[in-house]
């Protein structure tokens, strides 16, 4: 492709939390700062630096982006905010990556960010205008209500139940509690789960991930320096990012096809031709738990339909043959927009490294893909990272 | 400006209704105790890359460095730069235009923003003035920036 | 460096620490207020309410009926060519029980937001509305419903023109043929 090869080599995160004392400036500092220490950089050695944020709504910050660059190591420097709704924190780590590739800079750092508690009365409240503003809003609607369908739609075209869904937010709150940043670590059980108080049928309240504050940050380098600061580079060996339209009723919500999309666009540049064997651990976007299952298909990593399936013969547990969200997930560590999505790709960083501690997965894990999603019902990003250096 | 009710297919009016509760932050915590309780401003400093920041910063913007140890500066400095503004947010004009000052304080090496104080001829404000902070009484301070209350012409009254 | 513990910060806050005064805030509510020109497809769309009825837009090239209508299809990239009036009836696509409304109140009796397929347009092509005088328990996908529409002194041009679909009794057969491509 004429590309140059780009490893990550530091990752940094912070707690994630209902509410931070933290400006969202210093967030995004002591995530960034982590970084680069964990590569053993300073930020005079970052040449560019990539931040990804979503909507200003809800740091309340008009202009977020510039408002956090200096705690992003963007002083002085060539800097650019990035943004595709959740799908915001892996797309941060394409367009850093694309900066390095493309032979402009020899390092990039990469930082999302969010403050969701600053929005009141709830963070919800700042998605109202997700929906369209003259043939929408009028109805008063609110976010758990686009989940609520789109869920509704998959269990309906499959014949999933609630308890298969269940099952996600059992295994992910389970694996959180190795996380040393989550938010809602814990041992439940599927009655568990569908005792929790129903929000919006069929979405019951611990099948959803709770609004957070936190950042997560990468530092990104050329292949050449990635030799002189680390043994143990993991390379970026594909990037993929697809959006479908906001006429989110004119289609069949059952199946994300534009996960497909970005997905075959990370593949097709990795050299993977049959993902279910060759991805060794699964890091899905799982703002609410049906949302798993959903991307897992849409990942190409269960057929349409059998990912419930598959989950429950422990094919996705952290020992089992495909690990999914080994890191807690949104459901387990938190939910801070696009911080999550960078979460995963850190995730992806610590388990290929074997640095994953409690979480860590057996056998020696050489390959993963993390995945986000947002917008309305929109966004695919895709990320597939390796030990491999890319041929 | 109030909403029009939507009687045209044309247009349709609306709000995008947000309410935002910020913290200081763990910078803010020092910068705002310290004015509340002690009516005094304080600043951050790194020395190797020869900073003093004020309001006080959790970090070093230029090296990154977590700067944790409050400094405290002299509330007087020199006016970087000024102005008169004579509309208000929403375009209306205002009966007595605003004054604003861009002041370095002694010992710092940032600009803070506040109102310029007890003048309202701009012919009389120069650039390179000295200036004092007004710091209203304990009993009104609550921890925000308006404890102080603009900066002041040194030699007026 | 791996997740350990000592490198993970941040200063997770109680309610109780807003409470006591610990903490240093700034509240802020902007006032963020808008008028937004509908366009031309979405403004007839609103008159066509006023006046009780639905009206899409249609594609000759991928030949899809279109609502809510749009001036360019966003498939082909091309202007759309057509109006055409579409049914008030259709079906359900998928619902939901919601029992939280937009300003996070419980609600006792649940709101019931579906995506409804209409009649006369494409497959698949649904608006986002509220079902309604339907036992919670008894919604289906699949299920056949009608627009109750407010009474036309009442209707102002607005998607809530219509207050809400309500079941169609012994509806459970097919939808109605497509609408003829009619312009007004």
């Amino acid at each position: 492709m004429g590309m140059r090869r780009v490893a990550v080599v530091g990752a940094g995160i912070t707690k994630f939390m209902r509410r931070a004392l933290e400006t969202p400036k210093e967030l995004a500092w002591l995530a960034s700062k982590a970084a680069l220490d964990s590569a053993g950089m300073s930020l005079d050695q970052i040449q560019g630096v990539v931040h990804g944020t979503a909507p200003d709504a809800f740091d309340g910050l008009h202009m977020k982006g510039e408002y956090l660059s200096d705690g992003s190591g963007g002083w002085k420097k060539p800097y650019l905010r990035c943004y595709v709704g959740g799908g915001t924190g892996v797309y941060a780590i394409a367009q850093g990556w694309f900066h390095v590739a493309s032979g402009l800079f020899d390092t990039a750092l990469v930082v999302c960010e969010e403050k969701m508690s600053t929005c009141l009365p709830h963070p919800q409240a700042a998605f109202l205008t997700i929906f369209d503003n003259i043939t929408e809003q009028p109805l008063k609607p609110n976010l758990l209500w686009i989940f609520a369908l789109e869920q509704n739609r998959y269990m309906a075209r499959h014949g999933i139940t609630v308890e298969e869904i269940a099952r996600v937010s059992v295994k992910n709150k389970h694996n959180a509690l190795g996380h040393p940043s989550a938010q809602l670590g814990a041992e439940l059980t599927v009655k568990d789960v569908l005792a929790s108080e129903i929000m919006a049928w069929p979405v019951h309240r611990l099948m959803v991930s709770p609004t957070s504050d936190g950042a997560a940050a990468v530092v990104l380098v050329a292949e050449d320096v990635a030799k002189t600061l680390t043994d143990q580079p993991i390379w970026v060996q594909g990037v993929g990012w697809c959006l479908d339209s906001t006429y989110w009723t004119n289609r069949d919500l059952y199946y994300p096809e534009y996960v497909e999309k970005a997905a075959w666009m990370a593949y097709k540049m990795a050299g993977i031709r049959e993902p279910r064997k060759e991805i060794n651990i699964a890091e899905p976007y799982d703002p609410f738990a049906y949302k798993e299952l959903h991307h897992l298909e849409g990942l190409q990593l269960a057929p349409k339909g059998q990912a419930p399936k598959l989950l429950a013969d422990g094919v996705f547990d952290r020992d089992g043959d495909l690990p999914v969200c080994p890191s807690g997930g949104l459901l387990g560590v938190g939910n801070p927009i696009a911080a999550a999505g960078t979460m995963k790709i850190c995730e992806l960083f610590w388990q290929l490294r074997g640095e994953a501690g409690a979480r860590q997965v057996p056998g020696k894990p050489r390959r993963g893909v993390a995945q986000a999603w947002g917008d309305l019902m929109q966004v695919g990003t895709v990320v597939v990272m390796g030990t491999e250096q890319p041929a | 400006m109030k909403t029009p009710k939507n009687t045209d297919t044309r247009a349709w009016p609306g709000e995008i209704p947000l309410e935002s509760l910020y913290t200081a932050g763990l910078a803010g915590q020092m910068f705002f105790s310290a004015l509340q309780e002690r009516g005094e401003i304080v600043g951050t400093r790194c020395d190797p890359c020869k900073q003093v920041y004020v309001p006080a910063r959790a970090f070093c913007e230029r090296c990154f460095a977590e700067l944790a140890n409050p400094v405290t500066v002299k509330p007087e400095g020199m006016l970087v730069s000024f102005t008169f503004c004579a509309y208000d947010r929403d375009q209306q004009p205002l009966a007595t235009p605003q004054a604003l000052a861009l002041v370095r304080l002694d010992g710092a090496t940032t600009v803070m923003l506040h109102y310029l104080l007890k003048v309202s001829d701009p012919a009389k404000v120069r650039i390179g003035a000295r200036v004092r902070a007004v710091i209203k009484p304990k009993a009104k301070r609550t921890g925000s920036i308006l404890d102080i209350e603009g900066f002041a012409l040194m030699g007026s009254a | 460096m791996s997740g350990k513990p000592e490198t993970v910060r941040g200063t997770p806050l109680e309610t109780a620490d807003f409470k006591k005064g610990k903490v240093f805030t700034v509240s802020y509510v902007p006032k963020l207020e808008y008028n937004w020109d509908t366009g031309v497809a979405v403004g007839r769309y609103l008159e066509e309410l006023k006046n009780g009825r639905l009206i899409a837009r249609v594609c000759h090239r991928c030949q899809r009926v279109m609502i809510p209508p749009r001036m360019f299809c966003e498939r082909c990239f091309r202007p759309t060519d057509d109006w055409a009036y579409v049914q008030d009836t259709g079906t359900v696509n998928t619902f939901s029980l919601c029992y939280v409304s937009w300003d996070v109140r419980r609600l006792k009796q649940p709101e019931i937001p579906a995506v409804i397929e209409i009649d006369g347009a494409a497959p698949g092509m649904g608006i986002m509305h509220k079902l309604g005088k339907v036992n919670p328990k008894q919604v289906r996908v699949g299920m056949r419903v009608r627009a109750v529409w407010k009474p036309a002194a009442q209707r102002t041009g607005s998607i809530t023109d219509i207050l809400y679909f309500e079941p169609i009794k012994g509806g459970a057969g097919k939808p109605a043929k497509p609408a003829a491509k009619r312009k007004k």
